[in-house]
């Protein structure tokens, strides 16, 4: 098992800041899987952290794994 | 000032392990430009102001009004109405004599960036919109200056310090490695949609001033390749560590003539030539025929079903998130789009566009928060 945790507006779509998720191969793989649970995440931009470490492509992830989901936020 | 005077000013830091002469004279020579006087802004400048940062900018083209007092503590009642920079100069002078403050009641644009970034050391992103963050970052990056930024969402803020020079030489990442493109204006809102509680501009503001302080003292470790996010419902803390990206964003200048022919808000989607953006004056004499749709979500208040409903509108709620399902109801219709603010109805005016024919669009600027301003709900 892998474990999600989504930030800002995020968790207006997710409705949880943090999931449990079954193993999946890498990030590309689980983006996908979160769209078609969650449509709306396709709507805004977001960056993805592995054990709180940013990633900029597909990365393979490794059971137990913490995957963060950040969008940018804009208020001041 | 005397000497012992200021000695007595911040004898509480002055004391402090590892600080003494040599940290407040640093403070003393630093030269900090905070653009943006509104929810980070306000604690920001107290702190630097207190701290005794010898020379402070600050730039904000709005006036105090109030719904901005919840969270913009240093101005009051009496304020409303007046330029921020302009009450902001005067009570942070009176808090300390001893620092020069420069004030630009104008927007801030490209072409400040330029002539003005040169002379400070540190540059502050405490402004609250996308178009913004995005110039302040880009030019940053390109004339040398470390910019400590920071952002609220609702409950949440984020901090960090970009673009600062490590030991190495290199510089430290910036906002574009986090998020290379703009998001589109509306698909993020921003507090006057959202809304934000008042003590979280104040947290997020601290830590910029705490971060602002280190980097002219040299004290401690800055948040340089880190986002410090904060929850304040949870009061958790998140650090991410970031890395930089092997491509340059395609939109990102790369010279100051890139910088300076860069249209931030168009980048951001807040202008588009083709979609026409009418006040309510407008609207009155010339839309009111026309089909009025309220693109916010179904919790955002007031709803303008009573003011539709007195004033015989032709009238629709479609959330935005819904809007592209219901856009086949809208085809060639005149159509008026109206939202919190006036940010994401433009965005619902250019999906339109994009993917229907309408035979008219428009964006009610303001927004609800424009008609409660007229008092019209």
């Amino acid at each position: 098992m892998i474990e999600l945790v989504f930030f800002g507006q995020l968790t207006d779509i997710t409705q949880t800041q943090s999931l449990v998720w079954e193993d999946v191969a890498d990030t590309d793989t689980l983006i996908q899987q979160l769209q078609e649970k969650f449509p709306k995440m396709s709507t805004i931009k977001f960056m993805v952290a592995i054990n709180n470490k940013m990633i900029s492509e597909s990365e393979p992830i490794v059971s137990g794994s913490k995957i963060a989901f950040m969008p940018p936020f804009s208020g001041g | 000032m005397s000497k012992h005077l200021s000695y007595d000013r911040y004898q509480r830091q002055l004391i402090l392990k590892g600080f003494g002469v040599t940290a407040q004279d640093k403070l003393r020579n630093g030269r900090v430009l905070v653009i943006g006087a509104g929810g980070l802004g306000c604690p920001i400048l107290q702190y630097l102001v207190a701290a005794g940062v010898g020379y402070i900018g600050i730039a904000d083209h709005d006036r105090v009004s109030l719904s901005n007092l919840h969270r913009q503590i240093l101005f009051d009642t009496n304020d409303i109405g007046q330029f921020k920079v302009d009450v902001a100069k005067k009570k942070l002078q009176a808090l300390n004599p001893d620092v020069e403050i420069q004030i630009w009641n104008e927007q801030w644009q490209n072409h400040h960036c330029p002539t003005h970034f040169p002379q400070y050391d540190i540059v502050v992103d405490a402004t609250d919109n996308f178009a913004s963050r995005y110039m302040i970052n880009d030019a940053a990056v390109l004339l040398g200056k470390p910019l400590v930024f920071g952002a609220v969402s609702q409950y949440e803020g984020q901090v960090a310090v970009f673009n600062s020079e490590k030991t190495d030489g290199k510089r430290s990442v910036n906002y574009r490695d986090l998020f290379p493109e703009p998001p589109k204006d509306g698909e993020v809102l921003n507090c006057s949609e959202a809304g934000v509680l008042g003590v979280l501009p104040g947290v997020i503001g601290s830590m910029q001033a705490m971060e602002v302080i280190k980097l002219l003292t040299g004290l401690g470790r800055p948040l340089v390749d880190k986002l410090w996010n904060y929850n304040g419902l949870t009061q958790e803390v998140f650090i991410l560590n970031l890395n930089p990206r092997s491509n340059r964003p395609i939109d990102q200048p790369q010279t100051p003539e890139e910088f300076m022919n860069t249209r931030y808000e168009e980048l951001c989607g807040v202008v588009s030539e083709r979609i026409k953006e009418i006040d309510f004056d407008e609207w009155k004499q010339n839309h009111l025929t026309h089909l009025l749709v309220d693109i916010r979500e179904s919790y955002e208040q007031p709803r303008l079903n009573k003011l539709a409903e007195s004033m015989q509108l032709n009238f629709k709620e479609i959330p935005l998130s819904e809007l592209e399902v219901k856009m086949e109801n809208l085809q060639n219709q005149s159509i008026v789009f109206v939202c919190q603010a006036g940010r994401r109805s433009l965005q619902a005016a250019s999906m339109l566009m994009e993917k229907k024919s309408a035979s008219s669009v428009c964006s009610l600027k303001g927004g609800v928060n424009g008609l409660v301003a007229l008092k019209l709900i």
